[in-house]
């Protein structure tokens, strides 16, 4: 069963959300399509423990009121079935997309990385803390330590105090010099949590790193270095993630160009493919104001509205001068990839640890001595773990690009091409 | 320029059959230099199947001898090699299967192969998720699965085996040029390149044979058995067109490996969402509740393919000083030790376990004077 | 309210509420065991790391990306 659209767009967060309402205007049919079982992305995920901030709200609003944007969550892109076309599941069935254009938001996700102990219940991403709780994860009561680097620390942070949480410490592994001249520059940028954000706060540490999370059965407490000395705090729960990597797969299987870890765009928003865009995290970090006018962007110009389109480029330019600022404050510092010990498992699908992974030339050659990225993760969390690590790269993923029913790889058309 | 001696023997590729004949080379006081450029063969991507297959004497004799020597080799694979006897369960779904499963039975127990014929019933007992209505089916007990990359790395893991990563461009007798411009040589050279080996020896009857495969995420105790229709000996080794032909092995981890696709006429390692599908729409119609599982990744690789369906083991006509040890097509694990017993005892005037006749290159002689 | 069937328990969640968060509400929040034996929970809450894989209704599914629905069946993975 084939199903055509017009446009289709790949991410229901921020970017994909003003793709669609952007390219509402022209009348095409839009089909935005999103893994998570709402809209909204990281970002603006919505759950019985989430404040949606009315920004977030009113987009969303905004798009359910349109009758050419159809709304498919809960839906996964699995494979190219042919040119411009697409095979997806949701939690039911499979099906084939095709489309005249399309635009790829889809996002980031948190750069974890390995240390000893991470794989114990309770250790979570801190972009994954936020999630869970906004889901209703319980953590009144509870003693959270957030550790990593980003602004990111500071968001979880919020939502874990908001429900209840006790943040026992904030440990920013960027140096305080670096953090201040990002602080500095708060007050131009909107965001409530950013505003509370104080560098008094005595639970906020820079120059400290996570070294082991502590536990048998599950995690009890965290080891902390700051400048050579050591400290163990108490906590329930562990939220430790090292900032964002661009998801970048699905553009790389439809042959769009990367830009460093990103994928590359012009400033139409489009790839080096005719027809395909991207916008929002997937072209690089910025945050959701900067994802918003991209996402815009890339909708205005799938549609040929190009004035549209180009009276944004300021509102971008603004945007993009907030992600360069970001992104020098909290850049990672080397010794980072001292974390793991020989035995820390670097993958956590097949169990694979960091003494068996060292020595080998490359990905490829360690991925078939090891097993190291042929589990259910496709290679997500351990490879970006591996790039840091090692400066290994992955390759373009073959389908399928999520684990799928093989009910729905049988939608595929078995005629072989001409 | 170098004209280096570098060894006794250079062995020109790292796969399962280059590791097989490195091991039993340095075994017996051979220096061995392996040179491998590094592209991951058939080796590195195939299911590891270690199977009896009768569809020929030759090849009887080939991979009964290579499933013994594996049983011997068994007790010293590391656990990352995840031997397996485990068997290989043919599957009938009709009189006419079953009459060849029959035939089947009555040859390898002459041969001294165990085997069980299993009829309807007692066949879904045995593997509950196959779909009513099969025929029966026929049990290899001897047969097994093992995860090839470590079991060559295990291979090469011998004392007097140097490894070097390096391209072969030229092959004259027993020297070889490197892509660096090099020069190497040794007393013979073993080409045990695969597809690679029609790059060096253009004259070879060597054709690439694209493969598909498909694994599943963890589910433990579904299947016992490898399970392989018995359509796969027709469509296997016969067929010049795309065919495919259920093939579901259950990995020690509890994942499940389905295959299995052949195509010729491609070096293209993309996987085909057609023959993928096809591939699948075949293994549901044994196993319907497959379909319900979750793929998580799926892949291609290469097969070797002689003419005839035999591998090419023994001197080179035409080249003296070449050894080739290629064209094993979907046996290459299965008959690597055996491909290296029959070729030590030609290259060391021994006797050999086997005839070596139906293996030799000069079979082809017509095609291979072309060198 | 929805209620589900948690390894064999009845549960009863707020509306919206996630598999993954359901596994702590009715359980102590683990998901699955990996390779090597350990115990798992979710990680990345957002369906990437496949940590929080579960039998959803007969299916392998990710809890952080379900919403739990009336009459739903989730067993965690021994």
């Amino acid at each position: 069963m084939t199903e055509h659209t017009d446009l289709l767009i790949i991410g229901a967060g921020p970017a994909g959300m003003a793709a669609a309402l952007a390219a509402a205007a022209s009348g095409a049919r839009i089909v935005l399509l999103d893994d998570n079982p709402l809209p909204g992305g990281q970002i603006w995920r919505d759950g019985p423990q989430a404040a949606l901030p009315r920004q977030a709200r009113e987009q969303r609003e905004a798009l359910l009121r349109m009758s050419t944007i159809h709304l498919y969550n809960s839906t996964r892109v699995i494979a190219c079935a042919g040119a411009k076309q697409l095979l997806v599941e949701n939690d039911e069935r499979g099906w084939t997309l095709t489309y005249d254009r399309l635009i790829l938001c889809t996002g980031a996700r948190e750069l974890l990385l390995p240390f000893p102990g991470w794989t114990l219940p309770g250790v979570t991403g801190a972009g994954g803390l936020q999630a869970l709780i906004k889901g209703g994860m319980p953590v009144a009561g509870e003693r959270v330590v957030i550790a990593g680097s980003g602004p990111l620390l500071l968001a979880s942070a919020a939502t874990a105090r908001h429900n209840g949480a006790q943040i026992v410490r904030i440990a920013e592994q960027a140096a305080l010099g670096a953090v201040a001249g990002f602080a500095a520059h708060l007050p131009r940028w909107p965001h409530k949590w950013l505003q509370s954000f104080s560098l008094f706060d005595a639970r906020y540490r820079t120059a400290t790193q996570v070294v082991a999370a502590l536990g048998h059965e599950r995690l009890e407490g965290v080891r902390l270095q700051h400048q050579g000395k050591t400290v163990e705090l108490a906590c329930d729960r562990l939220a430790c993630g090292f900032g964002l990597i661009p998801n970048t797969q699905l553009g790389q299987a439809l042959g769009y160009a990367l830009d460093g870890q990103a994928l590359a765009v012009d400033a139409w928003q489009r790839s080096t493919r005719d027809d395909h865009y991207a916008a929002g995290e997937c072209t690089g970090f910025g945050g959701s104001e900067l994802a918003l006018v991209e996402g815009a962007i890339a909708g205005h110009a799938a549609v040929g509205a190009r004035q549209a389109a180009q009276a944004l480029w300021p509102r971008r330019a603004r945007w993009q001068g907030f992600a360069r600022t970001l992104n020098r404050a909290f850049a990672l510092n080397p010794t980072l990839k001292q974390l793991p010990r020989a035995d820390t498992l670097v993958c956590r699908c097949e169990d694979v640890a960091y003494a068996d992974l060292v020595g080998h030339r490359d990905w490829r050659e360690a991925k078939l001595a090891t097993r190291c990225g042929m589990g259910a993760c496709q290679g997500r969390v351990c490879g970006g773990a591996v790039a840091h690590l090692f400066g290994w790269q992955t390759p373009a993923p073959r389908p399928p690009f999520s684990p799928a029913r093989i009910d729905t790889l049988l939608c595929l058309d078995e005629t072989p091409p001409a | 320029m170098t004209h280096g001696r570098v060894a006794d023997v250079i062995v020109i590729g790292a796969g399962i059959v280059g590791a097989a004949c490195a091991q039993a080379l340095a075994r017996r006081g051979q220096r061995v230099l392996v040179l491998d450029a590094g592209l991951h063969g058939a080796t590195a991507a195939g299911m590891g199947h270690l199977l009896v297959l009768d569809d020929n004497p030759a090849e009887l004799a080939l991979t009964q001898h290579s499933l013994q020597r594996w049983r011997e080799h068994g007790p010293h694979l590391p656990d990352g090699c995840a031997y397996r006897s485990n068997g290989t369960l043919w599957l009938a779904a009709n009189p006419e299967e079953m009459a060849v499963a029959q035939t089947k039975y009555d040859t390898l127990q002459a041969h001294g192969v165990a085997c069980e014929l299993i009829g309807s019933s007692a066949l879904r007992e045995r593997e509950p998720a196959l779909r009513e209505g099969l025929e029966g089916g026929l049990l290899i007990t001897g047969d097994g699965i093992l995860y090839a990359p470590a079991t060559a790395r295990w291979m090469l893991d011998t004392p007097g085996i140097e490894q070097r990563r390096a391209r072969v461009v030229e092959v004259d007798g027993s020297r070889v040029r490197l892509a660096d411009g090099h020069w190497l040589s040794a007393d013979a050279v073993v080409l045990a390149n695969g597809i690679q080996a029609t790059e060096l020896c253009p004259e070879l009857p060597i054709e690439p044979k694209k493969g598909h495969l498909l694994i599943t995420d963890r589910y433990p105790g579904t299947v016992t058995h490898t399970l392989v229709e018995l359509g796969y000996v027709t469509s296997a080794h016969t067929a010049t067109g795309p065919s495919t032909a259920c093939n579901i092995q259950p990995r020690p981890t509890g994942q499940l490996f389905i295959g299995a696709s052949r195509q010729f006429g491609t070096t293209d390692p993309a996987v085909e969402g057609w023959m993928l599908a096809k591939m699948l729409k075949r293994a549901t119609e044994y196993m319907p509740g497959l379909a319900q599982l979750n793929g998580i990744r799926a892949w291609t690789g290469f097969r070797a393919a002689s003419p005839d369906g035999m591998p090419l083991v023994g001197e080179h006509p035409q080249r003296k000083g070449v050894w080739l040890a290629v064209g094993h097509e979907g046996l290459g694990v299965t008959t690597a030790p055996g491909t290296a017993d029959v070729l030590m005892a030609q290259m060391f005037n021994e006797a050999s376990p086997l005839r070596a006749a139906p293996y030799l290159p000069e079979r082809f002689a017509g095609g291979l004077a072309h060198a | 309210m929805p209620e589900l069937m948690l390894n064999g328990q009845p549960l009863r969640v707020a509306p919206g509420t996630s598999v993954a968060a359901a596994l702590r509400l009715g359980g102590d929040g683990s998901s699955r065991t990996s390779v090597s034996g350990q115990r798992r929970a979710p990680l990345c809450g957002m369906g990437i790391c496949q940590e929080c894989r579960v039998t959803i209704d007969g299916r392998r599914r990710l809890a952080c990306q379900t919403l739990c629905q009336d009459g739903m069946h989730v067993e965690t993975q021994p």
